[in-house]
C-alpha cells in the first residue's frame, strides 16, 4: 500500500465523502447526485461498469473506499459527455470519472493492466517528450506493452490497417526518427513540470 | 462577403503524415473558398485529447490548453480561436472555462506558464470551424459557394459526441443535433434527419484501449447508415472519422459483415461541391475510397 493512501485513510477514516470532496477533480459536485440513474443508462460503455456512475456515487457517500478506489469502473469512461448533458443537476460526470480514476492511480490502488489507465500513461508520456503526439510511437507502445512478443504479434495483427494508413499518407514511418515537436521544447516541458508540483504539492498538503 | 481572419490550432492529428492530415487539407481548401484566413498559433503544442487526464492529472492537463490560448493572445492578438478538432475544442474550451472559474487554478496555471515566460489572460474566444460555418458563414453563404451540386448522394451525418456535448452548437439540441444535415443539403446532397445513430459514441481513444468494446458500437454506427440508404458517412470529428473508417475491415472479419462505407469531413464534401479537385478535397486520404465524391470531382 503507498504511503500517500495510507496517509489519506488516515486523515478521512470517517469520511470517504470527505476526501473525494478535497482531493478528486470536481469531487465537491459528488453530494449533489440525487440517484436517477440516468448517467448510468445514458453511457455507451455502460454494461461494462461494474459500478456506473450513480453507483459509484452511491458507494462514495456510504464509505465504501476500497471498492471505489479498486475498481476499474471509471476507466471505461469514453469521454462522450453524454451524462453531463443529460444530468438533470448538472453534476460534471464526466470529469469526475477522470478525477476518480486519477487519484486512484496516485494512490497506487488501479488495477494491473487495466487497458485504458496503461493506454492514458503512454499518450501522455508520448506527448511529454515533444509537447505533441507522435502517432507512429503511439501506436507501438500500444502494441509492444505487453513485451516483445506480444507487440509482434500485435503489429502482425494490425499490419493491413498500417499498410491502409501509410497509402493513404495518414501515417508515415519516418515518424519513428524524431517527428513533429513544439519549437520552445524547453519552455514547454518546465511548464509542465511546475504544473505538477503545484498539483503534487497540494495533494501532499492535503495529507 | 468580408475576409475572415482567425487564430488556428490545427492539432497533432492533423499535420502531415498523421491520422486526419486529409481533414486538414480539406479544411484549407474550403476556407480558401469561403475567404477564411488562417493563421496558425505559433509553436502549438498537443491538448492532451480526451484521455491525457489519466497520465497529467488536472493542472498540467489545463497547463497544456493554457498555453495555447496565452501564444494565440500574444502572437494573434483579438482573433478568435477556432479548432477543427473536436477534442483540441474541447479541451481548449473547457481550459478557459475551469481557469475562469476557479480562481486558484488561474494563478496556479499562470505560474506555470512563466516558466515557458508566458502569460494566461483567457479573453480569446474558443470555437470549432464549424460555429463558424454555421453562424457567420450560414446555410445560405455555404450554398451560394456550390458549383458542383452533390446530387443524387445520400449521406449520414454522423456528429459523435465531443462536437457536440457538453457544448455543442448554440441553438442545437444535444439529442438531434441538425446542423451537419442542414450543411449537406447545403452542398445539394440527401441528408438523412433519421439517421438514428448520429449522435453515438464510436468509444473515442477507448478504441485503442478496448477494441472490442469500441468495434461494436463502431458497428452499430455504420449499420445504421446502410439501413437509411447512405451512400456515405460525414462526421466533424477526426477521431470519429478514424475510428469509423479504418477498423471495417476488422469488423467484417469479427461480425461477419461486408461493411465498405466511405466517411469524410464535411470540408471534404464542401472542397469538391465548390469546384476544387479530388487532391484539394483531400479525396486520396480516404482508407475507403469515396467513390461518388471523386465522380463528381472529376467531371
Amino acid at each position: 500500500m503507498s504511503d500517500l493512501n495510507t496517509a489519506m485513510i488516515e486523515k478521512y477514516r470517517s469520511s470517504f465523502l470527505k476526501e473525494v470532496e478535497a482531493n478528486v477533480e470536481e469531487g465537491e459536485w459528488v453530494k449533489m447526485c440525487m440517484q436517477c440513474g440516468v448517467c448510468s443508462g445514458s453511457c455507451p460503455l455502460g454494461k461494462h461498469w461494474d459500478h456506473p456512475p450513480q453507483e459509484l456515487f452511491m458507494m462514495i457517500r456510504a464509505n465504501k473506499r476500497d471498492e471505489v478506489l479498486g475498481t476499474d469502473s471509471m476507466w471505461m469512461c469514453t469521454s462522450c459527455y453524454n451524462c453531463i448533458a443529460r444530468c438533470p443537476r448538472g453534476l460534471p460526470i464526466t470529469h469526475i470519472m477522470h478525477g476518480l480514476a486519477v487519484y486512484s492511480k496516485r494512490l497506487g490502488l488501479v488495477q494491473k493492466k487495466q487497458p485504458t489507465a496503461e493506454f492514458s500513461q503512454i499518450f501522455w508520456d508520448n506527448l511529454m517528450k515533444k509537447g505533441r503526439v507522435n502517432e507512429l510511437k503511439l501506436g507501438l507502445s500500444m502494441y509492444f506493452k505487453d513485451g516483445f512478443g506480444q507487440g509482434i504479434k500485435n503489429a502482425m495483427a494490425n499490419q493491413k490497417l498500417g499498410q491502409n494508413m501509410m497509402k493513404a499518407k495518414r501515417m508515415n514511418a519516418m515518424e519513428f526518427f524524431g517527428g513533429h515537436s513544439v519549437k520552445d521544447l524547453s519552455g514547454f516541458q518546465k511548464m509542465v513540470k511546475k504544473a505538477q508540483e503545484i498539483e503534487e504539492g497540494n495533494l501532499k498538503d492535503a495529507k | 462577403m468580408a475576409k475572415i481572419e482567425l487564430s488556428f490550432y490545427p492539432g497533432c492529428s492533423s499535420q502531415k503524415g498523421a491520422t486526419s492530415s486529409n481533414y486538414l487539407v480539406s479544411a484549407q481548401t474550403m476556407c480558401e473558398e469561403l475567404d477564411i484566413q488562417l493563421n496558425e498559433i505559433p509553436d502549438w503544442n498537443c491538448c492532451g485529447a480526451s484521455i491525457g487526464y489519466g497520465g497529467g492529472g488536472e493542472l498540467p492537463r489545463l497547463a497544456l490548453s493554457a498555453r495555447n490560448i496565452a501564444l494565440s493572445e500574444e502572437h494573434n492578438s483579438g482573433q478568435e480561436i477556432v479548432a477543427t478538432c473536436a477534442a483540441c475544442w474541447l479541451s481548449t474550451r473547457e481550459a478557459k472555462e475551469r481557469l475562469h472559474e476557479d480562481e486558484q487554478m488561474f494563478k496556479d496555471a499562470n505560474a506555470a506558464l512563466s516558466e515557458a515566460g508566458l502569460k494566461y489572460q483567457g479573453e480569446a474566444n474558443v470555437r470549432h470551424m464549424v460555429e463558424v460555418l454555421v453562424e457567420d458563414i450560414g446555410f445560405d453563404g455555404i450554398k451560394s459557394k456550390v458549383k458542383k451540386p452533390l446530387e443524387g448522394l445520400k449521406i449520414a451525418g454522423y456528429v459523435g459526441c465531443q462536437t457536440n456535448r457538453p457544448f455543442g452548437i448554440a441553438g442545437e439540441s444535444f439529442e438531434n443535433p441538425k446542423y451537419l444535415d442542414n450543411i449537406v443539403e447545403a452542398v445539394g446532397a440527401d441528408s438523412i434527419p433519421t439517421y438514428e445513430k448520429k449522435v453515438q459514441c464510436c468509444g473515442g481513444a477507448l478504441a485503442f484501449s478496448e477494441p472490442e468494446k469500441s468495434q461494436e458500437m463502431i458497428k452499430g454506427i455504420i449499420e445504421a447508415a446502410y439501413d437509411n440508404g447512405a451512400d456515405m458517412i460525414v462526421t466533424p470529428c477526426p477521431l470519429c472519422q478514424a475510428n469509423v473508417e479504418i477498423y471495417q475491415d476488422n469488423i467484417n472479419e469479427t461480425y461477419g459483415t461486408k461493411f465498405n462505407m466511405p466517411v469524410v469531413y464535411y470540408s471534404t464534401l464542401m472542397s469538391v461541391a465548390f469546384g476544387r479537385s479530388a487532391k484539394d478535397a483531400a479525396l486520396d486520404g480516404q482508407v475507403i475510397p469515396a467513390k461518388k465524391l471523386e465522380e463528381i470531382a472529376s467531371k
